[in-house]
Parts: C-alpha cells; sequence; structure tokens
C-alpha cells in the first residue's frame, strides 16, 4: 500500500533515467553519499561498494546478469492489462497503464523468461517496481502463472524475484484473486518436485508477501530489503507508536524464521548456482501420479 | 441501530404498531388503515433493497446485529465441539473453529468471529486474526481431512491484524501457506463470505470448491475507506471507492471471481436472523451433496483450475 508516497517522493529513480541524466556519468549513493562512476556502479550491479546499499533496479537488469551472456528468452511479452472494471478513480486506469507504459516502456509490473543461469537451466519472474508500484493485477498473475507452468513442464528451477508494493486495487477482486492463482500454480510445482526460490527485494509487501513471496522452497532476500505484511505505516497507526529501528527488513525477517539467507546481489548468481547445483528436480519415476500424466518427459 | 436508508421503513414500522395500539385500545376499526400501510411499507422495502448503492450494502455487511460465524453455528450446527490452538504460539479468539454436526454429517467449521458488543469485539480482536488465527485454521482443514470430514469456512474480517507482532510471527507467510496448502485438501471446502470480506485476510481461509457470498456483504482487495485514502488521499470518498472497486456479491459473482450468492430476507440478514441461518444450513446441505459425489482428485482440479481462470489479460 505503500507504492503511491514512494512514487511520489520520487524515492525510485530508474536506471534509465540514471543514466540519462545530466550527471550521470556519476552515482551518488543515496545512503552513503559515495560516488563512483556510474559503469563502475553498474559493473558493481548497482551495488554501493563502501556501504553495500541496494539499489531497487530492473527486471531487465536481473536478466542482464543472471542469464549467461545476458541471453534470454522472454515469455508472454505483450501481455497488456484489460480494464474489466472500468475503474476510475482520479484518473481513468487505461490512461494510467497508457501514461506508465509510455514512462517506463514496460508493458506491466512483471517481466518473466528462461535461459541458462551459470550453466543450469532457470526460470526467472522478476518484478519492475516502477511500473504502478511493482502493484499485482491481472497481468502480474497470469505471468507468473505461466512461467510457474513452462518451468513445471520443462522440470526447470523458478526463480521469482518480488519487488511489490502489493495489490493493484484498479483490478480490485481481480487483483486479490491473483494470490490465489499464483499459490495454486505454485502447489503443482512443488507436487511435480520442481525447486522454487523466491528473491525478496525491496519493497515486498502486502499480497505478494501473502503469496508467491513466502512460498518458496527457500526465501531469500536482498539486504536490507523492507518485506511485511501490512505496511509500517499502516502498522504504525495501528498501535500508536514509532516502529523499532529495523523493523521489517530483511534483517529481521531472517532472524524471525521467515527466510534461508539474506544474499548480497554480486553473490546470488553463484549461490543460486551454489545451491540448485546440490538439487535436481525430484526425478519424474516418482511424482504424484496425477501430476506424471501432465509432465512431459523432458529432464534437465 | 438503524442505517440512514433503514429509518423511513422503521418510521413506518413504528407508525403501524401505534396504529395496532390504538385499535386494541379502543374499538376504532383501523384495519384498511393498517393494511394499506403494511401495504405502503412493504413497496417502501422492496423499492429500497431492489436499489441499494454499493456502499449501502457494505453498511449492511457490517451491522452490529447482523449473523455471525458462532450465531450460525449456535443456529444450525448441533454436538459443536470448540477446538483451540495453533500448536505453536497461542489460540486466536478471532478466529474460530471446531467440529460439529450439520443434519447429521460432520463437517469442520472455521471462522471470524467479529463480537457483538464492545467487550466481545475487544476479546474476538473485531475479527481480525493473527498469523496463529491462519495457522490454527490450518491445522484444523489438515485434521478435517486426515478423518475425511468436509470443511465450511465463514468469513467476516476487515482484514488480517495489521500489528507489530504479526509481522514478527509471519502475517504473510501464514496467509501464503494456507492459500497453497487449501487448494490441495482431498476433503471438500465450501466458503461463504457472510459479512465482510477484506482482502488477504479473507482469502487466507477462502479457497474452496464454491465460494459464495450472502446478498449484502462485499469482498475485495482493499476496503473502501481505505481504498478512498490511498487513491483520493482523503477519507471522503468511501462511496465513489465502493463503486469503482465493484465489490459487491452481484459484482464478485457477474465477474466470475465468486460461484453464488446466497439470498438475505428482505431488509438484511440482521432483520430475520433465524430466516438467514435456515437458509444457509439448506445452502450448505445441499452443497456438501453436489461436492460429495465428486471424486477427491477431481475436485482438486476443478478448484485449482477455477482460479487459474481468474483475471482479465489482452494477449
Ligand atoms: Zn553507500
Amino acid at each position: 500500500m505503500s507504492w503511491f508516497k514512494r512514487v511520489e517522493k520520487g524515492i525510485v529513480t530508474p536506471t534509465d533515467q540514471k543514466k540519462e541524466t545530466p550527471d550521470g556519468l556519476w552515482h551518488k549513493c543515496q545512503e552513503c553519499k559515495s560516488v563512483v562512476t556510474m559503469a563502475e556502479h553498474k559493473r558493481l550491479l548497482y551495488v554501493c561498494g563502501p556501504c553495500g546499499h541496494h539499489d531497487r533496479i530492473d527486471a531487465a537488469d536481473y536478466f542482464d546478469f543472471l542469464f549467461d551472456g545476458g541471453r534470454f528468452t522472454e515469455l508472454d511479452a505483450e501481455l497488456t492489462s484489460g480494464d474489466p472494471l472500468r475503474f476510475v478513480d482520479t484518473k481513468e486506469y487505461p490512461k494510467r497503464l497508457v501514461a506508465t507504459e509510455r514512462n517506463t516502456g514496460l508493458k506491466d509490473a512483471v517481466r518473466t523468461a528462461h535461459g541458462l543461469s551459470a550453466g543450469q537451466p532457470l526460470v526467472v519472474a522478476a518484478m519492475d517496481f516502477k511500473f504502478i508500484g511493482g502493484s499485482m493485477g491481472s497481468v502480474v498473475g497470469e505471468k507468473i502463472a505461466r512461467a510457474i507452468d513452462y518451468a513445471r513442464q520443462t522440470r526447470t528451477p523458478f526463480l521469482m524475484i518480488s519487488r511489490s508494493g502489493g495489490a493493484r486495487m484498479m483490478e480490485a477482486g481481480y487483483s486479490l484473486m491473483q494470490m490465489a492463482k499464483t499459490s495454486a500454480k505454485l502447489a503443482l510445482l512443488s507436487e511435480a518436485g520442481v525447486p522454487y526460490v523466491s528473491l525478496l527485494t525491496d519493497p515486498t509487501t502486502g499480497g505478494v508477501t501473502a503469496s508467491f513471496a513466502m512460498l518458496g522452497d527457500f526465501n531469500i532476500a536482498e539486504p536490507g530489503a523492507l518485506i511485511g505484511f501490512a505496511g509500517p505505516r499502516v502498522i504504525k497507526e495501528t498501535i500508536g507508536k514509532d516502529l523499532p529501528k529495523g523493523f521489517q527488513s530483511a534483517e529481521f525477517v531472517l532472524e524471525h524464521g521467515f527466510l534461508d539467507f539474506i544474499v548480497d546481489r554480486r553473490e546470488l548468481k553463484q549461490r543460486l548456482a551454489d545451491l540448485l547445483g546440490m538439487l535436481q528436480p525430484v526425478s519424474a519415476a516418482n511424482p504424484e501420479p496425477r501430476e506424471a500424466r501432465r509432465t512431459p518427459s523432458k529432464a534437465h | 441501530m438503524l442505517l440512514d436508508f433503514e429509518q423511513p421503513i422503521a418510521a413506518l414500522e413504528g407508525k403501524l404498531l401505534e396504529m395496532q395500539k390504538l385499535a386494541d385500545e379502543s374499538d376504532v376499526d383501523v384495519s384498511e388503515a393498517v393494511t394499506a400501510l403494511q401495504a405502503k411499507i412493504k413497496a417502501l422495502k422492496k423499492e429500497t433493497y431492489a436499489n441499494l448503492t454499493r456502499w449501502q450494502r457494505v453498511q449492511l455487511s457490517r451491522h452490529p446485529e447482523r449473523p455471525q460465524m458462532l450465531d450460525y453455528i449456535g443456529g444450525m450446527v448441533d454436538k459443536f465441539v470448540e477446538l483451540h490452538g495453533d500448536r505453536t504460539v497461542g489460540d486466536d479468539k478471532a478466529m474460530v473453529g471446531g467440529l460439529g454436526e450439520l443434519d447429521g454429517h460432520t463437517v469442520m467449521f472455521i471462522g471470524q468471529q467479529k463480537g457483538h458488543n464492545t467487550k466481545e469485539r475487544q476479546y474476538r480482536n473485531f475479527g481480525m486474526a493473527n498469523p496463529e488465527g491462519y495457522r490454527k485454521a490450518l491445522r484444523l482443514m489438515k485434521l478435517a481431512e486426515k478423518f475425511n470430514v468436509p470443511i465450511v469456512t465463514l468469513i467476516d474480517t476487515m482484514g488480517a491484524f495489521p500489528g507489530l507482532e504479526a509481522e514478527e510471527r509471519g502475517q504473510g507467510e501464514a496467509i501464503a501457506r494456507n492459500l497453497k496448502e487449501m487448494f490441495m485438501l482431498k476433503v471438500p471446502v465450501i466458503c461463504i463470505i457472510i459479512g465482510e470480506g477484506a482482502s488477504g485476510g479473507a482469502l487466507g481461509i477462502a479457497i474452496g470448491d464454491r465460494v459464495l457470498m450472502l446478498e449484502n456483504t462485499w469482498y475485495s482487495v482493499i476496503s473502501p475507506e481505505s481504498c478512498s485514502s490511498i487513491l483520493w488521499r482523503t477519507w471522503d470518498y468511501k462511496e465513489q471507492a465502493a463503486e469503482a472497486l465493484k465489490l459487491t456479491a452481484i459484482d464478485m459473482h457477474k465477474a466470475g471471481l465468486v460461484d453464488g450468492i446466497v439470498k438475505e430476507p428482505l431488509g438484511g440478514a440482521h432483520t430475520a436472523p433465524e430466516q438467514m441461518i435456515e437458509t444457509l444450513k439448506n445452502t450448505l446441505l445441499k452443497t456438501l451433496k453436489e461436492l460429495g459425489a465428486i471424486a477427491p482428485a477431481d475436485r482438486i482440479s476443478q478448484r485449482i483450475d477455477k482460479f487459474s481462470a481468474m483475471g482479465v489479460v489482452v494477449e
């Protein structure tokens, strides 16, 4: 629910825009104010060398460094939102969508792809926060659902990179049911014995936390990421006092037992390869009978 | 308590009572006037409830005298044995569950209880469950599955509790796990929105073979008030927000996001609770029979396929 405020405040500076700013040759860390060249910042995967601050990055950036040689096949790239409710608040929803598409060059708040990562096949779904706060509408739910289906049918491990304020209000009931849909698909993936890694990045809140983001066989997070169900503002209003420092940070969530580990973005690819390399999708000889019928025999 | 649109009807009903009292106390024949007034009340009621705005339905869904989880249990279930605790942290009073007999059939009942008065509301945390509530619900569902007992959930919540401890104990994880696990339950699952169905807090016990809404309830991703505060930045647009969200039983059924609507007595469930409870009981018995005729594996497939088809995208 916090996405509106954050977008308004301009905390999010899409990487494309960063590169285009007049002083775009240099990057100043918003946390420790260290200055490096933009080229160096990109080489460090938008993580500050001195303080380790992780900038918010786009799906495209993850695809670029996770897939070997930046080569991948995108799935369902052309899927866009309908406006089933003819939703109007201060603006008509379709107009909001068109404006957002124009500003971001994105079709919606998630991109899905498959390719090789450290030589192993991987399906990745990564969210784009700059598209209406990474909010989950029908397109987000459907693309994730199809990516999970693809992972299940090809018996390829699935990586979900969440970065979302939660529900997309303009799709109301439809938005809510995307939580159910993605969870249904993950139940099938789980039953088929295909590994699922959920990476939670800054921020992951609301309906995304309460569905696919928390359902990994492995739940992992980037350092310092805000992770929670209710947004901090809502909780503050509920309890009527300030929240403790570090509340709802990735470190806090790890400490309370809901994450397997926190991983620096620069080590993500290797850690994933190490982890998934030790696992193989459970042998097709031993799945649930119902799934055996649906699962193609192709194995990796 | 009277809602604003109930007041004109209540005024006429008051007048009718007076007239009947007058007739009892004197020999004046008022039967003609009484009949006329009764007809007038009936017509006004019909007109009022046929033209309810979405916000008015939200108001009905929250009526303090509206039957709640424990009223339904009390009114339709024999030998209810309440079961407590999530076996990890505690017993969530906002989430009630237990085994009961419905016309001779054993059923696991689970649902939020909001409370009818201030004291009960505080005890029940206004029907807003913590993670242990969702984990208690899942424990009871697994228990039902083990003993081949169908599950009925009665949903009535303003949302999962947005508190500090709820976050520490993994509110998001608790709800997420329920969504995933409920898809794989081998027993029939019927979910009824009996009051408010707010967002993940409602969905966390609402993955079913049949999801039904009582006529004057709402179910959506956010309450009209919160929607107003976020999109319009003030609480004042709740009526518009309710319209925009299309959150009523009729809207949700039309969108294919719920399976059906259970009719309420004219004037709303709170005006004739016993009639409402009887209607729901009959609906449950009929639905249980339908679902019992489907093989467990098919039920699971159909449940998954139904939710998987929800959403509108342009290819
Ligand atoms: Zn820094």
